[in-house]
């Protein structure tokens, strides 16, 4: 790796849902300012990973490391790392009782105690930036699903994160939405907010990606840079792996 | 001849049976039908109100992940909802006292109708808190909430508005449950309407005085709950067809029976 500071540093992390070994000795780094996607085949430990990163799962064993903090044993304190982590979600997770603008203030106000003026005009700005400032007063299902992750990635980003962890944010969304939320997310990594994203959309991490995670069975089997991982360069069973999805 | 027409008209509209109309009205106002309905009234706000808390608990553990906490809530559910509310009022004023708990006639009453309710109120409580997706608990924990505030600021919120409507059926139905406390001889309305009616047999009277409290505070209270509904739909525009009130008051709003 190079000198750059890393934001998330995992170490030989293992987790396992009963017999099935999800995670096997999985270690990782994202450096500041960076995008990392993480692709791979399903049921590969790509989104448990995510979900471990920032303590929604229960680790086995190794260490979790978030901007220079062992988090790893945070255990019941682990809402406090996560106000620095932001999440978006397959599914989005908007609060279905709240309005576009209420989703967003809510954890501002609730875990910051941010004043309401403030957490208002800050959301507005973030409508502003995911593009749909119009939508501000519409409850979630008033709104495509596009829209919805839309808000949710601004819902995230309102907690000012130190880095943004993407769970397959596009993989509920019909294909003429998916371009919304990939350019949205694109936007963010060029303004140098540090995020990893789990994906299955290879053009995006292409275009988007500084680093390629390539998983597979629980295990991270590349890691290398992009144009190098695309190339087919960085190991035979990466150059396999798009062979099969990009040529048939 | 007028005579007899004028009497054949009184046998057609039951005069010689109503023949003192209004006696009704003054059963109606007299001061022990006003205090019995106030009663009525009183036992079914306060035996409600702790049957809701009873029911919270219930289904907290039922939720809880402890086995013990669990089959505690289980067997709860199974004594409460497997032995008949009247049961349970003699029980509570007759056998607790051989422990050493003696109450009186209306706290025996409204504990017994509490503890019945909290063993309804908890499956409604129950299917509340669950209607509430994982993924929103999840989302509300990656924003860095703390358990109370994803309690508080998105599961509560959201489960209120499922629980809130049936809730408001509970009511009219332990409006009418508290009649059954006469047993242990609370001078709520159906009792006093059958002492009052008992000393000169004048049953259609009195039980028509009481009728009309109870369809007064259950009709009254079906418009209340359409207030409540709306509430709990929020700023929301509805999509769902309000019911009416005709369709509240015979019961034909989609919820179903429920038989108890």
């Amino acid at each position: 790796m190079s000198s750059a500071r890393s934001i998330v540093k995992v170490r030989g992390l293992n987790k396992s849902f009963g017999d099935l070994r999800v995670l096997k000795d999985v270690s990782l780094d994202v450096e500041a300012g960076k995008t990392v996607v993480v692709i791979g085949p399903s049921g590969s430990g790509k989104s448990t990973l995510l979900r471990c990163i920032n303590l929604l799962e229960p680790i086995d064993s190794g260490s979790i490391e978030f901007d220079g903090q062992n988090i790893t044993d945070f255990g019941r304190q682990a809402f406090k790392a996560r106000r620095d982590i932001g999440m978006v979600f397959q599914n989005f997770e908007l609060f279905a009782h709240l309005t576009a603008l209420e989703n967003i203030i809510l954890a501002p106000m609730q875990v910051k105690g941010i004043a309401k003026a403030e957490a208002i005009a800050t959301a507005q700005a973030l409508l502003e930036k995911v593009r749909i400032p119009e939508k501000a007063d519409f409850y979630p299902d008033e709104l495509s699903g596009g829209q919805q992750q839309r808000v949710a990635i601004a819902r995230a980003l309102a907690m000012k994160p130190k880095a943004m962890l993407y769970d397959e944010p596009t993989s509920a969304l019909d294909p003429e939405m998916i371009k919304e939320v990939l350019d949205v997310i694109q936007e963010l990594s060029r303004d140098g907010i540090t995020g990893m994203v789990v994906t299955h959309e290879m053009a995006f991490a292409r275009r988007v990606a500084d680093r390629v995670v390539f998983m597979e069975s629980g295990q991270i089997v590349d890691d290398a840079a992009t144009s190098e991982f695309f190339q087919g360069t960085s190991s035979e069973r990466a150059k396999r792996f798009l062979e099969q999805i990009l040529h048939h | 001849m007028v005579d007899g027409l004028l009497y054949r008209l009184r046998l057609l509209s039951l005069g010689t049976v109503v023949d003192k109309p209004w006696l009704i009205v003054e059963y109606f106002v007299s001061p022990r039908f006003v205090w019995g309905a106030a009663l009525t009234l009183w036992i079914t706000i306060v035996s409600l109100f702790f049957g809701i808390l009873v029911g919270l608990l219930i289904a907290l553990l039922q939720e809880s992940k402890n086995r013990y906490l669990n089959a505690l809530a289980i067997g709860y559910l199974w004594l409460f909802r497997g032995t008949p509310a009247l049961f349970q009022i003699i029980f509570v004023f007759n056998v607790l006292p051989q422990f050493g708990i003696t109450l009186s006639n209306f706290s025996s009453g409204v504990v017994a109708l509490a503890m019945n309710e909290g063993a309804y109120m908890a499956e409604i409580v129950r299917s509340g808190l669950q209607a509430v997706g994982r993924g929103q608990r999840t989302a509300a924990r990656a924003l860095g909430m703390k358990e109370w505030q994803v309690m508080r600021h998105v599961v509560l919120p959201q489960a209120l508005r499922i629980i809130i409507p049936p809730t408001g059926n509970q009511f009219i139905g332990m409006l009418k449950l508290s009649a059954l406390v006469s047993a242990v001889a609370v001078e709520e309305l159906l009792l006093v309407a059958n002492q009052a009616a008992s000393s000169n047999f004048r049953y259609l009277e009195a039980l028509s005085a009481a009728g009309i409290y109870y369809l007064i505070f259950t009709t009254l209270f079906m418009l209340v709950q359409a207030r409540i509904e709306d509430w709990a739909s929020g700023k929301r525009r509805r999509r769902t067809r309000k019911a009416s009130l005709f369709e509240r008051m015979i019961g034909a709003t989609g919820d179903g029976a429920r038989v108890r």
